[in-house]
């Protein structure tokens, strides 16, 4: 199998893998970054959202031979202590449920945070509606995006 | 948590002895275990592994355990409890954790009458146990079941913690206090923590629990309050933590082929051709059982990682016999069930007169109501992670609700003793009553007495998991005709009512019961209710609320037909419905918790009151109320929705109140009726799941969607805290959702929803 390296999180990583391999079980089974979850396998429920090159994507429809040199974030290396403002406050609102799609979340959130620093509730429904909570914890999920959004406004991080 | 535009839950905490108007808001602070807590909860409660800090075969709960467990001076007076010289006190959250927030709640209790200080505790999960009663998350349960037992548990530790200060110090025990974890001594000022006074306290007889003391109501530190996940800081991070994440030494991963058909049978499969492929170490047939919660006839593919074996699992190819599912479908149902409305049902129920009070009623009005089957779609699959021992015995990370009957189900399947089987529980990414069943870990446990004592992750595709839900919220059809007298009064009620029976005509699968008390029984004068079953080969079983998922959409939606019917207010129609405040008991000697009718209206007046009930509305908007009964609580919820004139459907708000005595932590409460506003939309706007010739088939979210956050309505929540014993959140909520949103859409729009779901239907108007 051929290798590929990857660049995760600020490191270099080389796994030998199919080429279709998707990077969602590269980072899972291969790097032990189980983070990023799996839920549907088609691109439809975003647990498995990670950012290349900071823009978020599915790696469950990334196969591993796509990436190249692109850098790689996950949940993992979001923020080196946990402490990006969108994890502050995810635990501020008490967000998880059962918590399961809640790193694809984060990981959406914090790409439209970059993008929009200070999004309304229109931009952050549309930002936001690839990703699939089964537990429904939407309203605290808008909250805290926005709490992280003022967060950053006033330098509290980053 | 300051309230401020764009923050949409509003939440406020009325209590029976407070002026219900006083809305202020008021929002304790959410409380946060700290980082530093965090690390140690961490290496406690994943039941995870992590490679290179340990020794083979240690989990890190284990190498967590053993650095506590250095020493017997710790105090450990029941297995609740654990409190360490170091001054670690660890709470054991006895049942598993799927989203329901009893990791966090149930040690609440504990510490509440322990007095400890909630942020500066360690959770640790347990696994299955003997000695910490029922292990199980479902029907609403954990909390009425454990709210005493963890009580009496906590207040026994104190106690004994104060009898040790006392006789440390020479005084005498009624003298001192407790707070966040220490014993004080005021005269003096002198304190001690619990830490410190751990090794005399573990040398004092257990008290009799009858003789301890428990905390009376305004004493209360803990409950009541706002408490974080204790595993929001994990989630937040993306640590190991759920049964999907799981890694052993040495592991292989494996995938399970079944029938598409349930109750199908292997004929043949191309096992040799799948075994070459790369990075399949493994290919095999297990034949199985008949049982239709057990282990399936399928095949199972062992690879080196998952990739490998859901590549492999698309080359299969397999023979199925597929026999079982021949003429059973959604359609072949329905027709069947038009049928039966015509012959009729068996009787289950008359009182009164209903044909004499059809005629000489000022209105009736007749309706054919239906809902589908569901699946639970939970968003991690199901999965489970098994290691065969060389003594025979089996070890499981697992994330069943019910780790006691998964243990039963692999002794009976496999012929291995009980006793050799040892389960670490594992959150469990979504429950909803799917997890009650343990297909998954009899899969997994066969497949690990076949791969040479590696332990084997079992990982269903989302694709199993639909067509696999081992038992599906069953589809039900209801022919109904009601009467109004001139006072527009409900006077009479009438349901001929068609459900399923798992292959047989006789009794009702589960989840499609109907009992003959339910509401509006024993509250109409004149009413009659027959049954059909119609035999199916598909399985149901409890989702969320079951039953009473599919019938409040019914007969809250009925009964709203009635009161237009009427001409009356939707609100004063079901105050009226409900009648004098009392306790109704079930009839003719059922088993049954009496219904409150009292604790009914007092729900229903709270939701109307803050839904600003009776106020103007733009044109195509409407508010819908809906209220309901089961797993112990009441109740009653207004939507707010607007329809525009191409029937394009907005919901703007719920509004929802609910008792279910004391709450426990606030918000968590409130994260379960937010929830279940979420689910149950979803399930009423867009979710069914339909069958041919035995086969499910929708297969993934493109054509089973959850409700997504551009759809999702704001959400109030209210609590109506009665002195009644608590009781869980987890159910009672969602079967309300539904029909408050159908009874809103007709108020806004003049079309009334009787067929789920709501997408099929055409909402324009003009």
């Amino acid at each position: 199998m051929p290798a590929y390296t990857l660049k995760i999180n600020g490191q270099a990583h080389t796994i030998d893998v199919a080429a279709d391999t998707p990077l969602l079980w590269a980072l899972r089974d291969h790097l032990g970054l189980v983070g990023t979850k799996y839920g549907c396998g088609m691109g439809l429920c975003g647990a498995c959202t990670v950012h290349l090159n900071g823009v978020p994507v599915r790696s469950c429809q990334t196969p591993v031979s796509a990436v190249g040199n692109t850098p790689v974030t996950t949940i993992e290396g979001l923020d080196p202590a946990g402490r990006h403002p969108l994890q502050k406050t995810w635990c501020d609102h008490d967000v998880p449920q059962c918590g399961y799609c809640q790193s694809g979340q984060i990981m959406t959130a914090a790409a439209l945070l970059k993008q929009t620093p200070n999004p309304t509730d229109a931009d952050i429904d549309a930002a936001m509606a690839g990703n699939l909570c089964r537990c429904g914890t939407y309203v605290r999920i808008r909250a805290a995006i926005k709490d992280a959004a003022s967060l950053t406004a006033q330098g509290g991080a980053r | 948590m300051k309230p401020k535009s764009g923050q949409v839950v509003a939440a406020v905490h009325d209590r029976l002895d407070r002026d219900a108007s006083t809305d202020g808001g008021h929002r304790p602070p959410l409380q946060q275990v700290s980082r530093r807590d965090f690390l140690r909860v961490s290496a406690l409660s994943g039941g995870g592994l992590v490679i290179g800090y340990l020794l083979p075969g240690q989990t890190f709960a284990q190498a967590a355990a053993n650095l506590l467990d250095d020493t017997a001076k710790q105090f450990t007076p029941n297995p609740f409890i654990k409190i360490t010289p170091e001054n670690i006190i660890t709470i054991l959250a006895k049942n598993p954790e799927t989203g329901q927030g009893v990791k966090t709640s149930l040690p609440m209790i504990v510490a509440e009458e322990l007095d400890a200080d909630f942020n500066a505790i360690v959770v640790e999960q347990a696994g299955l146990r003997g000695d910490v009663g029922p292990q199980f998350a479902g029907g609403s349960r954990s909390t009425p079941d454990n709210y005493m037992r963890l009580r009496i548990a906590g207040a026994t530790a104190r106690v004994m913690l104060v009898e040790a200060a006392a006789q440390i110090w020479g005084v005498s025990a009624d003298q001192l206090t407790t707070e966040k974890g220490r014993v004080i001594h005021s005269a003096t000022g002198r304190s001690a923590t619990y830490g410190e006074l751990a090794t005399k306290a573990a040398t004092l007889p257990i008290p009799d629990e009858k003789t301890v003391r428990l905390k009376r109501e305004g004493e209360f530190r803990v409950m009541g309050s706002r408490v974080g996940g204790v595993d929001n800081p994990a989630i937040v991070t993306g640590k190991p933590l759920f049964g999907i994440d799981q890694v052993l030494p040495g592991m292989v991963y494996a995938a399970y082929e079944k029938c598409p058909v349930y109750g199908g049978k292997v004929i043949s499969a191309n096992t040799e051709r799948i075994k070459k492929l790369p990075g399949v170490l493994d290919c095999f047939v297990l034949e199985g059982t008949e049982n239709p919660n057990g282990l399936k006839p399928g095949v199972a593919i062992v690879a080196t990682s998952t990739w490998p074996a859901f590549s492999a699992k698309q080359k299969l190819n397999v023979e199925w016999d597929e026999s079982a599912g021949a003429g059973h479908g959604t359609e072949a149902y329905a027709a069947q069930a038009a049928a039966a409305a015509r012959t009729g049902g068996k009787n289950v129920r008359t009182d009164g007169d209903v044909a004499a009070a059809f005629a000489s009623a000022a209105k009736t009005v007749e309706a054919e109501y239906h809902y589908p089957f569901l699946n639970h779609a939970t968003l991690e699959p199901q999965g489970c992670t098994a290691w065969a021992k060389e003594d025979g015995g089996i070890e499981f990370w697992t994330t069943s609700q019910t780790p006691g009957s998964g243990q039963d189900l692999v002794a009976n399947t496999l012929k291995i003793p009980k006793e050799k089987l040892k389960l670490n529980f594992v959150r469990g990414g979504g429950g909803f009553g799917r997890r009650l069943a343990n297909d998954y870990m009899a899969e997994a446990a066969a497949i690990a007495l076949r791969t040479g004592g590696r332990p084997v992750k079992l990982t269903w595709t989302r694709e199993d998991d639909m067509r696999h839900d081992c038992y599906h919220r069953p589809a039900g059809y209801h022919f109904l005709k009601g009467a109004v007298d001139a006072a527009g009064r409900l006077t009479a009620w009438q349901n001929h009512f068609v459900t399923f029976g798992f292959k047989n005509t006789e009794r009702p699968g589960g989840g499609g019961d109907l009992s003959p008390d339910e509401l509006p029984a024993r509250f109409v004068p004149n009413f009659r209710l027959d049954q059909t079953i119609l035999s199916t080969m598909i399985p149901s079983g409890p989702l969320r609320a079951p039953r009473s998922n599919g019938l409040a959409f019914v007969f809250q939606g009925f009964i709203d037909e009635l009161a237009h019917a009427a001409g009356r207010d939707p609100v004063a129609f079901r105050l009226e419905l409900l009648g004098e405040d009392r306790k109704v008991a079930p009839d003719g000697g059922r088993q049954g918790v009496p219904y409150d009718t009292g604790r009914m209206k007092g729900v229903l007046r709270l939701a109307a009151e803050k839904s600003g009930w009776g106020a103007p509305l733009p044109k195509g908007e409407g508010r819908g109320i809906a209220f309901h009964f089961s797993h112990s609580g009441y109740v009653a919820m207004v939507a707010h929705v607007a329809v525009e004139q191409d029937g394009t459907l907005t919901v703007k708000e719920f509004i929802c109140a609910s008792d279910v005595g004391p709450i426990i932590n606030f918000s968590g409460a409130e994260n379960q009726v937010e929830g279940s506003v979420m689910d149950g939309l979803g399930a009423i706007w867009l979710q069914e799941m339909t069958f041919d010739e035995g086969r499910a088939v929708q297969s993934n979210f493109h054509d089973f969607p959850l409700l997504r956050i551009n759809a999702a309505p704001k959400v109030a929540v209210h609590f109506l805290q009665s002195d009644n014993p608590p009781t869980g959140l987890g159910e009672p909520p969602y079967p309300v959702v539904m029909p408050a949103v159908c009874n809103a859409i007709f108020a806004a729009c003049g079309k009334r929803i009787r067929h789920w779901p709501i997408i099929k239907s055409d909402l324009s108007w003009s």
